[in-house]
This record gives C-alpha cells, structure tokens and sequence, in this order.
C-alpha cells in the first residue's frame, strides 16, 4: 500500500469516466455518482483511522467535518447499498432508453419510484418515453438497485409471505 | 451532485516532514487547503480524488522547503443546472424557504418558486402552500426538518477575498463588519408536480 490517497483507480475510474474517457482538463473532468463518494470517504476514513492518531491535527479539522457530513447525508440516500457491479448491470440495462449521462446519474442517484419523479428526472419524458416505457424504467430502477434500509425491511416481511405460499408439497 | 475537478498547485514541504512518504504529505496539504473551501467559479471542495502527476521538487534558497508541483484530481460538490435534489429544511423567512444539505447549507428557495398559491404565515414564521381541492383548501406547512425534493434552479459565486483597505471610503470602525456573504450560494424551485415535500407526494 503506497500512498494515502492515490487509490487504485481501475473501479472507480470506469464508473466516473464511462462516458468522459480521453477528455481531460475539463471545467468538470467527470461527474461521480454519490456511490463513488461515498465508497471514496469511507475507505479514506478507514485509512486514517489505521494510520493512527496523530493526524487529529488542527490542520485536519476541515477535512473531517466534510467528511462527516457527507458521508452522514449520503447514508440516508440508497446509494450506500450499490456495488460497482450493481451500478454496470444498471447503466446496461438502461442503455435501450437512450437517456443522457445526467439522467442515468440522477436515476443511480435518486432510484425514483413513481412516473411523477422519473418526469421530473428525464427531460421532455412525454415525448422520449411512452407509458411503457416509462413503466419498464421504474421496473428496472427498482428491480436493480437496492432500496434504501426502511423500504428493506418493508420487503422483506413481504418476501417472507410469498415464500410460504411457494411452498408446495 | 459531485464532480471530479483537475487541478494544479505547488505544494510545500517542510523539511521536518521530510521523512514521510511524499504522496501522503501532499495528500494531507492539499486537503488541509482545499477541504470544505469554496473556490471560486468551482465549487465546494470535498477531498482529495487522486494524484496524477507529481513533477520535481525544488528546495530555494533561503527556504529548507520542497516545493512540488501537483497534477490532481479533487471530488467537489458542483450540482449541475436542473439537477434535482433532496435536502432538508433549515428555516422559512420572508426571503423564502431555506435549505441545507448537510455538508452544504446555503440553498434558498425564493417565494415565486414554490408551489403557487403559497403564503408566508407570520406566526409560526412558515411558508403555506394553499392547496385546492373539490373539498377546499389544504394548507400544506413547510416545516424545519422535512425532506424537500427541489430542482437546481441557479447557482451564483462571490468572490469573498479580502480586499485591500479602503483608501477613500473612511468607514469608520466602529460601524457594524460588513456583512458575511456566502461565497457560493445555490437557487432551488419546487414549482413542478413531483416537488416539495416528500411527505406531499408519496403515495401510502
């Protein structure tokens, strides 16, 4: 293990730069998703904490507090749950709607539930997407990416009923 | 919500720290100078992504230092325009309906974009969205500590840098600091089906 902060880049590269490959020195290089951040403050933290202690310095004050209060708004999002592999079997299964890469990352982001959120999120949805379609986007935002902790234990007691009744003899 | 931003700066090591390793000494002065800063026309500073190019370090007379120059990459949260976001309450005044983040607090949404008809209670210092129905009106309260679903409206920089002292303007120093502007502020709406308060739009 090298440095502190020059990570392994091969994950998270080809998450944040699936699009953006090759175009650098950019106002904005690449967007991250929340996961990404998520998954870069956590390990960041984890790394500080095994380096020891010392480094609670003055100068390390600022660093902390954002990293707490990101971290802290991130894990009420259900972004916490994804996986590098959730977030490809995502982006190709949506690749047939032809949505732009701001779209697809607030639909990773946010994991609308109803049609109101997915026309609030893509835009001109009226004229890009039919019912269908729409419906088939809410089945895949759902049926792919985890649902945040509350609506976790709501399925699972759910779950638990449809397995009896698989049940046969 | 979060963007990766290429960068260039010249660190300087002192010589005491000479004996870590030089990745991580960069590492902890480029987030000790840009963690949870506003730069300017970029947005807020989060932490250090990766480094991508370390060139030499030089040591100059009359300082014991390394200066480096450093190619990185750093995470920062810069909401593109119409992005849509959750955040929570902080309070409603005349001016409109603050919200916060978390690790980010000045989001304002302006009177004309909330939800019309809205009116501003004086009592309870809260914003009402008066919603009709064939029953009559709901008065729908936006209080402190909801979930708000708002849409990214507009986004403006200050450059709060100090400035030299005033030589014509004899201001005299007993008159109130000016006051604190937030460097980076950002514009919200709800003013579309599907905005506002999650508990307004889900459907139990």
């Amino acid at each position: 293990m090298t440095a502190l902060m020059v990570l392994d880049t091969s994950n998270t590269a080809s998450l944040s730069s699936w699009e953006a490959r090759g175009r650098r020195k950019d106002a904005s290089a690449a967007l991250l998703s929340n996961y990404e951040v998520f998954q870069l403050l956590t390990d960041m933290k984890e790394q500080r904490k095994e380096s020891g202690k010392n480094k609670h310095s003055s100068g390390q004050q600022n660093l902390n507090t954002i990293t707490y209060e990101t971290l802290k708004y991130i894990s009420k999002t259900p972004c916490r749950h994804q996986s590098p592999e959730i977030v490809r079997e995502f982006l190709t299964a949506v690749k047939s709607h032809k949505l732009t890469k701001a779209e697809k990352l607030q639909l990773l982001n946010h994991r609308p539930v109803t049609a109101v959120e997915i026309q609030l999120m893509v835009e001109e949805s009226e004229e890009r997407l039919t019912e269908e379609q729409i419906e088939a986007l809410l089945h895949t935002v759902t049926s792919i990416l985890p649902a945040g902790p509350e609506a976790e234990q709501k399925q699972n007691t759910s779950d638990d009923v449809t397995m009896d009744e698989e049940d046969p003899a | 919500m979060f963007v990766l931003v290429e960068m260039v700066d010249t660190v300087r090591i002192p010589p005491w720290q000479f004996e870590r390793k030089l990745n991580d000494s960069i590492a902890e002065e480029l987030n000790k100078k840009l963690a949870n800063k506003v730069v300017y026309n970029v947005g807020l500073c989060i932490c250090l992504f990766d480094i991508t190019k370390l060139e030499d370090a030089y040591v100059f007379p009359g300082d014991g230092a390394s200066h480096t120059k450093v190619h990185f990459r750093y995470v920062v949260f810069h909401p593109f325009l119409d992005e849509i976001l959750i955040g929570s309450i902080k309070g409603c005044s005349p001016e409109g309906v603050h919200v916060s983040l978390g690790f980010f607090d000045d989001i304002l949404i302006p009177p004309e974009s909330l939800q019309q008809p809205a009116k501003f209670d004086e009592a309870e210092q809260v914003w009402v969205w008066e919603y009709e129905t064939e029953e009559g009106a709901h008065d729908l309260y936006m209080d402190t500590g909801e979930e708000i679903r708002f849409r990214v409206v507009d986004e403006s920089f200050v450059d709060t840098s100090p400035t030299g002292p005033s030589s014509a303007d004899a201001t005299s120093s007993s008159e109130e600091l000016p006051k604190k502007e937030a460097p980076y502020t950002l514009v919200g709406s709800i003013s579309e089906p599907g905005l506002g308060l999650l508990s307004w739009w889900t459907s139990s």
